[in-house]
């Protein structure tokens, strides 16, 4: 656009910016407030992180969200990658319906694809329990009874991670040159060994922004592991969500500072480092 | 061209064809099934005709994901097109700005709104110290002073119980409350598509245009503002259904007293009013607007696939 920014664009963008991280700001700087409140300044103190560190139950979720997220990320990348492959390969008949089914846990709203998992879980895990109950009578064998848990969080997860992984993947797939298999098996690679060495460093970029993508999700995720986590384990998110019943908790400003810091630091570290790598092509394009 | 290659990695969708069955297929048949089936089995459309009782419910999630979505528009457009208009450090820099406060969890961040609109909060606070509240008290005796004069004057019947008296506003817990809290969630849901498909626009478009003869505010309104409408449209889509179905945005800042969809639905799963069945017919319902987004979007835009992807 040939027009310039004018002083009105930037105030505009200056108020906006502002809207966005005043909150933010403010759960930061009374995160190290001595008073349990967010709104009047008793002095500067520590108290609320070393409280943070000491509650069991903030420290288990943690726990619990870390798990969750790295299971469910290594589960989906795995699988999201051969079902891209797969789908990508497939006869367009029936590449189009599956492609719309994949999209559904995307579009949908959270809520629905949480209420609809527990929905499936309660009944399958009723039926199941049913049918143990009826053995141990008649055969006096047995077997485990199952119930929400993280099991069926982990599943969720999984569920809602994929999508993303085969979207992020999709695009290189169709990059990349299909004559290449064959001319690695040409060259005289089993089916096998053209696979591994060619098909996946081709579209390695799509599988690691898929990986990322899908830990974000998942450890960003409340809605869906609500709805299927049960009553006995927690997610972070969940622990928050509880915490916040009772209105002012300034272990929450503790924990949103230190959230906010992780990815402040990490979204710097890839900046940088990205800017370097450009900085060395640069060098290097200007060196030939 | 199909060969072997492609016929032997078409095997590699099986198992997760299998899982989309099990996990995606499955569970939606399992919202539709009990959405029409009575508590005892046997097919019903109960659940649907007590959705009446809860019109207002309905009423006020449409409203006020509705309003959110509109304010989400208008700040969001703007903003977006005077970042294209930026040179290329500084919209960099303005994308990540915008993406980060995403990902903090959105708890957190509706959290911050809680303890800044609290009573005792730090809005509140501020208002006091500067008089606001002090000037509010005696405005409202004022207008209710005059509000009495004109009643005995005119015969009217206006509110004269204004309260004089007030300690803090009240904006916790109100529907604006809610609305604010939604347009600080999903701003940056309506920000990115709409930037994105600006940027993409071809730039000599623009130029013809004024070389046409067509000054600036006509340039925009028939050229960048209809081609960017694919934006737009996918930015009201990825606002307007977390809107409509949220359920822990309108807990925590309308405290329980406006309730929505989101709401209604997790009270029949995990609340006091268990009733699966009713739960599921509103969630087919939700599901039936989300398609019908869809439907809009890909009939008119053709943005989707990056507009997820943000």
């Amino acid at each position: 656009m040939r027009r310039g920014p004018t002083w009105f664009s930037r105030l505009f963008m200056i108020l906006v910016f502002g809207f966005l991280y005043a909150p933010i700001f403010v759960l930061i700087v009374f995160s190290f407030n001595a008073a349990n409140s967010n709104a009047v300044w008793k002095g500067f103190s520590l108290q609320w992180y070393v409280q943070l560190f000491h509650d069991r139950i903030i420290m288990q979720s943690l726990s619990t969200t870390l798990l969750v997220s790295v299971l469910a990320t290594a589960f989906a990348t795995a699988a999201g990658t051969f079902a891209a492959i797969g789908l990508y390969n497939m006869k367009r008949r029936w590449r189009e319906p599956l492609t719309t089914v994949n999209n559904i846990p995307m579009m949908n709203a959270d809520i629905v694809t949480g209420v609809s998992l527990c929905l499936f879980f309660v009944a399958a895990f009723g039926g199941w329990n049913a049918f143990v109950a009826w053995l141990e009578q008649t055969y006096r064998l047995t077997a485990p009874r199952l119930y929400l848990g993280f099991g069926t969080l982990l599943i969720a997860h999984i569920c809602f991670n994929i999508p993303y992984v085969i979207l992020s993947i999709m695009p290189k797939l169709r990059q990349m040159d299909k004559n290449l298999i064959d001319a690695a098996q040409d060259l005289g690679c089993t089916w096998m060994q053209a696979f591994w060495k060619v098909v996946i460093p081709e579209i390695k970029p799509g599988i690691v922004s898929g990986m990322l993508i899908a830990f974000t999700m998942s450890v960003d995720d409340f809605v869906i592991s609500y709805f299927t986590a049960g009553s006995a384990t927690s997610t972070l998110a969940m622990t928050i969500y509880g915490m916040t019943k009772k209105r002012i908790s300034p272990k929450i400003n503790a924990i949103s500072t230190l959230m906010f810091g992780t990815v402040l630091i990490l979204l710097l570290i890839v900046n940088i480092r990205e800017a370097r790598q450009e900085k060395n092509v640069k060098a290097r394009a200007a060196g030939k | 061209m199909r060969n072997e290659n492609q016929n032997r990695l078409t095997w590699f969708a099986i198992p997760y064809v299998g899982w989309m069955t099990l996990f995606v297929v499955a569970p939606i048949l399992m919202v539709v099934i009990y959405a029409f089936s009575a508590e005892g089995g046997g097919f019903t459309l109960d659940s649907f005709a007590r959705m009446g009782t809860y019109t207002l419910v309905f009423a006020r999630s449409f409203k006020l994901a509705l309003i959110a979505t509109a304010i989400c528009v208008l700040i969001g457009y703007p903003v977006a097109y005077f970042m294209a208009k930026e040179g290329p450090k500084f919209q960099k820099a303005a994308m990540l700005l915008i993406m980060l406060p995403m990902w903090m969890n959105f708890l957190l961040r509706t959290y911050a709104w809680m303890s800044i609109l609290d009573n005792n909060g730090l809005l509140n606070q501020i208002f006091t110290a500067a008089g606001i509240i002090g000037f509010g008290n005696t405005l409202n005796g004022w207008l209710n002073g005059v509000c009495a004069e004109l009643n005995a004057m005119l015969g009217l019947a206006l509110n004269t119980a204004r309260a004089t008296d007030m300690k803090s506003f009240r904006m916790l817990y109100t529907q604006e409350a809610v609305v604010l809290g939604m347009v600080y969630n999903y701003l940056p849901f309506m920000i990115l598509p709409i930037y994105s498909v600006i940027l993409k626009l071809d730039n000599s478009l623009m130029e013809a245009a004024r070389d046409l003869g067509a000054n600036s505010i006509r340039v925009f309104r028939k050229v960048i503002l209809p081609l960017s409408l694919p934006g737009v449209l996918s930015g009201i889509t990825m606002v307007f259904v977390p809107s409509v179905s949220t359920f822990a945005i309108s807990k925590m800042l309308g405290g329980g007293t406006q309730m929505m969809l989101g709401d209604l639905i997790e009270m029949q799963f995990l609340g006091g009013a268990y009733n699966p069945h009713l739960g599921s017919a509103i969630s087919l319902v939700m599901m039936i607007i989300v398609v019908a987004c869809m439907w809009v979007m890909n009939r008119f835009g053709e943005g989707e696939e990056q507009a997820v992807m943000l």
